[in-house]
């Protein structure tokens, strides 16, 4: 049996112990990321092919669409693989986004009666998009051996960028979670951001056919700087970053990364009485 | 050891309720838009007339020696469930300091976390997780759970399969498993068959008597705590009415709901048009332990009813007696018919009585109904609703069980012997 010690309960106490208590609950923050995966890959039969099938017909509309129809300048590069790659991260991003959005929500029961450092809810449902995203880079490797196009020494930075793709969803995430516990309504705002996002990113284009001073007012959307990353650690020399809009996007990130995070830990006391 | 393992100091908690919206629970941001939107109009608007502070709990304080049990009772609302909830963390309190020396474990509701997808064994895991327990501890319990929760054969089967009364066993065996030194526990009794229940209670007591584990249980269920605990706290408006023995406290609080007066006058009720009314019962009183028109009546004591008559002429009848409940009547209890007893009333005010018990009814609520009649020839006066009560709790084998009338299992218990 653990060591008992005095545990003090007063207004505001909860604040100074919260690192520690986190760290407590490491092991409830893994038993919930395996329970959201375990559910997610039971519950429907087409549970894995579900995670095959979407990027991949997205990838053929947005090639059709943009590398046939629109005839948008794909850099030498194969059509479907340029969109693949953005599609890697934008996936994440997007899913995580919807899934810790509802996180709090649909553990309300728990929220409700039992003590825990409710920022291991939101940040279980992102690793579990993590398990999308997983398969996902099998099905782009796949592509990219399809394609005979092998990635430089470059792809060694792909999860500096794929850190920075986490932070950006668990920023836009926390902050989406808490708000959705108090207003109830937020639900209806989250599939159209996800929905919006997609077109205001270089999904089913590169970002280099947006051009001169809107470059930096494009680069406000901190997934643009994600994706450029993307392309640049797997296309190399085909592909490259527009650094100050990349600077922009990557501060962006963290300053949304960090005020969710506060705004989260402010909220987050009251979670249990509103729910 | 002889410091408090819980101490509480002048805990409150408030909350702010708003008037305007008291139907619903959520705040909708398109509300608060437009109430923002409309601020911006009208001036002079009071900031927040429609919110008012409201204390769940507040100034309350005692301290629980380790290895106290210690029942929580109260009415609905009264603050019991804000008090676990500050105790579990759930909720920070808004004054007041709470000291807890040790794990805390609380099983406000058992199952939580339950995820019906999974298998008995993934939701062992999971729950133990949920309320605390490590992988390793839960390895190593991990068949005494399932052996203390008599399913088996169903580990691998996703638990939305499960009857309620398995997923309830498998809940409460991973919850009986902790090992903290202070278990928070509300309720869960109320669920499973009697048979479990009896095993829950024993393993508690096993638990705290032989482990040394403090228990606070809060419970509807006199019986229970009555079985359970050793001291009771009884809160009444977020405050400690009273803190100490819990059979006295118990009593206590029995006695202060039975204390509600009740209207006994019946000459004005309603009454059918067969009746003759040569004879009116004018009031109905009852007796029972010491007090008169209580509420609650004991199922194994015995009550004394008084009718009062009032007679234009003398008047030979019987007497009769109804107990019902809102579907239909229980027991006849009649003077005339079955006991040849008739009654020679006199012109004006008299009295009949009749001493009833034990009754043996489960938990819930009756009614009486009392009537004159001619047997076979006339009814002189029938009330349909002449005297309500109700059986808080009846446990006619002492085992810490209630039988209550809504298990849909009865209504009556029988003396019987099994040979």
């Amino acid at each position: 049996m653990e060591k008992s010690e005095t545990i003090i309960i007063e207004p505001g106490r909860l604040e100074r112990n919260y690192w520690r208590d986190l760290w407590r609950y490491r092991e409830l923050f893994w038993f919930l990321s395996w329970r959201d995966i375990l559910v997610r890959y039971k519950q429907t039969v087409i549970g894995i092919a579900w995670s095959l099938l979407r990027p991949l017909l997205t990838m053929a509309v947005f090639t059709f669409i943009f590398g046939r129809l629109a005839k948008l300048p794909s850099n030498g590069l194969p059509y479907p693989l340029l969109v693949f790659a953005a599609m890697l991260p934008w996936q994440f991003f997007a899913n995580s986004l919807s899934e810790s959005s509802n996180s709090l929500i649909g553990n309300s029961n728990m929220i409700s009666k039992i003590y825990f450092p409710r920022v291991v809810l939101p940040a279980s449902s992102v690793i579990v998009s993590l398990v999308d995203f997983g398969i996902s880079l099998v099905l782009f490797a796949a592509l990219m051996l399809w394609y005979r196009f092998v990635p430089d020494w470059r792809i060694v930075l792909l999860p500096a960028f794929l850190l920075l793709a986490f932070l950006a969803s668990f920023g836009f995430g926390l902050w989406l979670a808490a708000l959705n516990v108090k207003y109830r309504d937020f639900r209806y705002i989250v599939p159209f951001i996800v929905q919006f996002g997609l077109y205001i990113s270089p999904v089913g284009f590169s970002s280099s056919i947006v051009s001169g001073k809107w470059r930096v007012l494009y680069s406000l959307n901190p997934m643009v700087g994600v994706i450029d990353g993307f392309r640049f650690c797997i296309f190399g020399g085909h592909s490259s970053i527009y650094w100050p809009g990349f600077v922009l996007s990557v501060v962006l990130t963290g300053l949304i990364f960090m005020t969710g995070l506060i705004y989260f830990r402010r909220t987050e006391k009251t979670f249990a009485d509103v729910i | 050891m002889n410091e408090g393992i819980i101490k509480a100091g002048n805990l409150g908690k408030k909350y702010r309720i708003s008037h305007q919206r008291s139907g619903m629970r959520y705040v909708a941001l398109r509300d608060v838009l437009t109430q923002r939107a409309r601020n911006l109009f009208v001036r002079d608007r009071a900031p927040g007339p429609d919110q008012e502070d409201f204390w769940a709990l507040k100034d309350v304080s005692f301290e629980v020696q380790p290895g106290d049990k210690v029942g929580v009772i109260g009415r609905n609302g009264a603050g019991k469930s804000t008090l676990l909830k500050l105790l579990s963390r759930i909720t920070e309190p808004s004054a007041g300091r709470i000291e807890i020396r040790g794990r805390v474990a609380s099983l406000l509701e058992v199952g939580t976390g339950f995820h019906p997808e999974l298998t008995g064994r993934e939701n062992i895991f999971l729950n133990g997780a949920i309320l605390g327990m490590g992988r390793q501890e839960i390895k190593r319990k991990f068949d005494e759970i399932v052996a203390f929760s008599e399913v088996e054969k169903f580990l691998d089967t996703p638990v939305k399969r499960y009857s309620s009364g398995m997923y309830v066993r498998l809940a409460f065996a991973v919850a009986a498993h902790l090992e903290p030194e202070i278990l928070l526990i509300d309720e869960v009794l109320a669920v499973g068959d009697a048979q479990f229940q009896k095993k829950c209670l024993g393993k508690m007591d096993e638990v705290s008597r032989g482990q040394g584990r403090t228990i606070l249980f809060v419970s509807h269920n006199m019986a229970a705590v009555k079985a359970l605990c050793g001291r009771a706290i009884w809160l009444e408006n977020g405050m400690i009415r009273k803190c100490g023995e819990a059979g006295q406290t118990i009593e206590e609080y029995l006695e202060f709901f039975s204390g509600e007066k009740k209207v006994t006058d019946i000459s004005r009720k309603k009454r059918e048009s067969k009746c003759t009314l040569r004879a009116k019962i004018t009031k109905i009183t009852l007796t029972s332990g010491g007090s008169v028109n209580p509420e609650f009546l004991d199922s194994k004591g015995t009550a004394a009813v008084r009718l009062k008559v009032m007679a234009s002429a003398p008047v030979r009848c019987s007497a009769q007696l109804i107990i019902a409940d809102e579907f239909q009547p229980i027991s006849l209890i009649d003077s005339g018919t079955m006991h040849g007893r008739m009654y020679n009333l006199p012109e004006g005010e008299s009295e009949v009585e009749c001493r009833i018990g034990p009754f043996n009814l489960y938990g819930g609520k009756y009614k009486l109904k009392c009537g004159l009649t001619v047997p076979g020839q006339e009814v002189i006066d029938f009330v349909e609703d002449a005297y309500e009560f109700s059986i808080r709790e009846y446990d006619p084998y002492d085992s810490g069980y209630n039988l209550q009338k809504h298990f849909g299992f009865g209504l009556v218990n029988i003396p019987h012997q099994w040979q």
